[in-house]
């Protein structure tokens, strides 16, 4: 038994000087945190290899990264983060964890209510939350806002997801900017004397309760609309997508609300350069165009084309041009709205 | 760990018993205070919130969270014990058909991490699932509103779904605690008149008492700690709370004050337990290697206890194993990948790593204790296990704030004597990984052990030492045969577990690091469970390679 215990030792020990090797601090790379899955950025990242020939390397975890960039601290090998909506995007900012980059490339490529006013974040692509109507049971011109889903003619028949996800989160945030804490209150309270059944499931799972008739009308972001429709592994999420129209909300008015996905530079990055240079290349047609076609999201880039699928069945409309830093600053109220209202038990 | 001489040739002068205290002393504190650190890291964070969280808490959903967290606790627990102690009471104590098989198979559902089963249940029972196509057609509805259904996203389906997954560990311990029981005492409560149900409810089940309670007190902090299969049943139970409070409300202090109090609930309901059974203490010396020779089952009991076996099998395993299997062979030229070897020794080897050393720290914290039975190195051990109860993102927390407060103090120490850093050496490695798999597990390894130690007279001690052995060499000559069975339980549990951890190892790992568990979470988040079919597949399978393996080795522990 004690051979058998040195013999352990003697195999454990260099294992673990094996595991606390260094991670190769190159010249040539990035090193990034993203709140993204690898499999929806890995084409845009290959393509800034192939082009560049710098490395990426990639952490993906949905929460927790700030917090590990935070206590790494100036050594940390972090320079990108990269998110899927403002939230993330935003804390990170506020807890001092970015620097800004002044590039007259992002700069040009990415509008003004995309990015935030003192250049520490920058939207890559841009999304709407829409109301999906089902085909069949709602008529075209029935509900044109998102003021208009509290209305008693709903009842029962709207689903949402969790009101304590960050998109419904953002959505709510910008009706608190727009008509303040005590009237988006009410109107959550009406939206959730609508809902069909208790909040559940992604944006994909509320289409195809639409589709299954459990409800007629639900909230979801614009970029589901194009995977659903064009998913060859599961294609029964086709007719999903089929049952549903688009209607984009408040047109007459101030738009649709958008999110972004992001990127920042981190305060320490150690490839500072390389960095800024995969921020320049993500904002820039060819990455924008990939974004558009793989992900069908919207490019933030002027007069970049969206994939044809989404302009076939969206069209132009209309923006709400709020900066999302207003939106991101008042979630915390909105999260706080949510428990008050009940909306999700 | 004290490094003693060989006493009994060259009698070196004898140490005195405060220089060997000390040495085991400072070893068991100092590790236990090494695997508490994460812990302790989220109770300092609990004293920076960025703003009192509790008046808003109270006034709106606190009381939901509560009576979620105790009604989803209680039912899968009630649930876990009921299949758990069944099961292993049949296959130990009876015969009947497929016993052999069940004896393994009963531990199956275990390679199934919950988040998976979740998403297979409500892809298989929900409205566009196959069961209710099945059901339309002929019965001829037409839409939802056509009939009832019963809906698995709420409360009952997720503790259908966590119990499926989790009462093997109740099996687990009950069966090896039923196996290492004397036979003399089982006959003799026979002839005293009782009968097999009466012997095993009056004997046996308290004997196996501390091993039930230690697997009840797993499941239930596994039951505390889920957020995925909660989440994605839209339950709302303390963890939904603690994420928000930390995500939504960027407040990760009053996060921790949530998780904090959870923990200190928890240490509440094992000390209770605890209470309840401190002055039972038995031993079984005698007759321990004696065979079993169990009831004869026949006719419709015999197929009775078949079936009863068999429904978890079937509904924790089998057919999630089958959907899986199904998505996977319908998509497996998109699937396959080269990748998937590389996912697929990672998982292997992290969780190897942590399983031995989870083993050895759980064997030194349950022996010293054993060796002086002195209150603060019991409280060592309940201490060190504490992180088991807490959710796997916020351990992570825990685990980054030493580990990179230790880095940075040591880049400090470089620049400042040899004006060059050396850049971060435990944060995002792989080590940081598998230092969190054992803060998080040990709790499962302490408890195996402690309870098969506790089980081996301490008769056996006195005579080895008395023989001239000295503790350490008592501990390997005498305990770890005997105790083996345990040991390897314990490691098995650690490995399984270790394959599915998500939160953490998600939160931790190096650049381009993948596990199969994090490759599937990729794609399941976003419910595509087509996309993640073989991964989590390959999840279950490198599952019951060590399942199938120790459980074959549990058994030999009493027919050799």
């Amino acid at each position: 038994m004690y051979k058998t215990a040195k013999r352990l030792a003697a195999i454990a020990l260099p294992a673990a000087l094996a595991f606390t090797s260094f991670t190769a601090q190159a010249a040539d790379e990035v090193n990034i945190y993203s709140y993204r899955q690898q499999f929806l950025i890995q084409p845009m990242l290959d393509a800034f290899t192939a082009e560049t020939g710098i490395k990426t390397n990639v952490v993906f975890a949905k929460k927790g990264l700030i917090q590990r960039l935070k206590h790494e601290g100036k050594h940390s090998p972090a320079d990108i983060i990269l998110t899927s909506d403002i939230g993330p995007l935003y804390d990170v900012v506020n807890e001092g964890l970015t620097q800004p980059v002044e590039s007259a490339v992002l700069d040009k490529n990415i509008p003004a209510q995309f990015q935030d006013p003192s250049k520490h974040w920058y939207g890559l692509t841009s999304r709407a939350r829409i109301i999906y109507a089902s085909k069949d049971r709602v008529k075209p011109g029935e509900i044109t806002t998102y003021e208009d889903l509290a209305d008693p003619k709903w009842q029962g028949r709207i689903c949402s997801r969790s009101g304590k996800h960050t998109y419904t989160l953002s959505l709510i945030g910008s009706m608190i900017a727009h008509h303040g804490e005590a009237e988006t209150q009410k109107w959550l309270e009406g939206l959730k004397a609508n809902l069909a059944r208790k909040p559940q499931g992604n944006d994909r799972a509320q289409v195809k309760a639409v589709k299954e008739g459990v409800c007629d009308l639900a909230l979801g972001n614009t970029y589901y609309f194009g995977k659903m429709l064009t998913n060859d592994k599961n294609p029964e999420q086709k007719e999903w997508a089929m049952s549903v129209n688009l209607l984009f909300p408040n047109q007459d008015d101030r738009g649709a609300h958008m999110n972004i996905s992001g990127a920042a530079l981190t305060k320490y990055a150690p490839h500072k350069e390389a960095a800024i240079k995969l921020m320049e290349f993500l904002s820039k047609e060819q990455a924008q165009t990939m974004y558009a076609k793989a992900n069908y999201e919207f490019p933030v880039r002027p007069n970049t084309p969206r994939a044809e699928l989404i302009n076939e069945y969206m069209g132009e409309f209309k923006e709400d041009q709020i900066n999302l830093q207003e939106v991101a600053e008042l979630r915390a109220t909105a999260a706080r709205l949510v428990d008050k209202v009940g909306f999700d038990n | 760990m004290q490094s003693q001489p060989d006493t009994r040739v060259t009698q070196p002068p004898l140490k005195t018993r405060s220089q060997y205290l000390f040495g085991w002393y400072s070893c068991t504190w100092s590790t236990a205070l090494m695997v508490a650190l994460p812990v302790l890291s989220i109770f300092y964070l609990a004293f920076f919130p960025t703003e009192n969280i509790w008046p808003h808490l109270v006034e709106t959903v606190l009381p939901v969270y509560i009576t979620t967290t105790l009604e989803l606790m209680l039912g899968v627990g009630v649930l876990s014990v009921a299949i758990g102690v069944c099961g292993a009471w049949l296959v130990t104590m009876c015969r009947f058909p497929g016993r052999k098989i069940f004896e393994w198979a009963l531990l199956l559902p275990f390679a199934v991490p919950a988040y998976v089963i979740a998403y297979v249940y409500t892809d298989l029972l929900e409205y566009s699932g196959p069961l209710q196509i099945m059901l339309r057609e002929l019965f001829g509805w037409q839409t939802a509103r056509d009939y009832w259904f019963p809906d698995i996203r709420t409360l009952g389906g997720a503790i259908l779904m966590l119990a499926l997954v989790l009462y093997p560990y109740v099996y687990l311990l009950a069966r090896a605690s039923f196996l290492e029981q004397s036979t003399t005492i089982q006959d003799a409560s026979r002839t005293l008149g009782c009968t097999p149900f009466q012997s095993f409810y009056r004997v046996s089940l308290p004997i196996a008492r501390p091993a039930i309670a230690v697997g009840l007190s797993l499941v239930s902090m596994e039951t505390i700690n889920d957020f995925g299969t909660v989440d994605y049943f839209a339950v709302k139970s303390m963890s939904a709370g603690i994420y928000d409070t930390w995500l939504n409300m960027s407040n990760l202090g009053g996060a921790a004050q949530i998780a904090s109090l959870m923990m200190v609930f928890v240490i509440i309901l094992i000390s209770l337990e605890r209470i309840g059974r401190a002055r039972q203490r038995q031993f079984h010396s005698a007759d321990r290697f004696k065979k079993l020779t169990g009831y004869q089952l026949s006719g419709w009991r015999a197929w009775g206890a078949t079936t009863l076996c068999a429904l978890p099998v079937i509904c924790g395993f089998i057919i999630p194993v089958w959907v899986l299997g199904r998505y996977a062979l319908r998509n497996l030229d998109q699937l396959w990948t080269e990748d998937f070897l590389t996912h697929a020794s990672h998982s292997f080897i992290l969780s190897s790593c942590a399983a031995i050393l989870t083993i050895v720290i759980a064997l030194l914290l349950a022996y010293s204790k054993r060796l002086h039975k002195k209150r603060s190195l019991k409280l060592a051990a309940q201490f060190s296990s504490l992180g088991y109860a807490m959710p796997g993102a916020v351990l992570a927390i825990g685990v980054i704030i030493p580990l990179a407060a230790f880095d940075n103090l040591l880049n400090d120490i470089t620049e400042q004597l040899f004006d060059t850093s050396v850049g971060l050496l435990l944060s995002g490695t792989a080590f940081a990984v598998v230092f969190a798999y054992v803060v998080r597990f040990l709790a499962v390894s302490v408890g195996s052990v402690e309870s098969s130690l506790n089980k081996v007279t301490e008769s056996m001690d006195m005579a080895s030492r008395s023989l001239g052995y000295t503790p350490l060499e008592t501990l390997f000559r005498v305990h770890l045969p005997l105790i083996k069975g345990g040991i390897l339980t314990a490691a098995l549990v650690v490995f399984v577990d270790c394959m599915k951890e998500l939160p953490a190892t998600l939160i931790l790992r190096p650049f381009n690091y993948d596990t199969l568990a994090t490759y599937v979470y990729q794609f399941a988040s976003d419910e595509m469970l087509e996309a993640c079919s073989l991964a989590a597949l390959l999840i279950v399978l490198v599952g019951i390679i060590p399942v199938i393996l120790l459980s074959r080795t549990i058994s030999a522990t009493r027919s050799s």
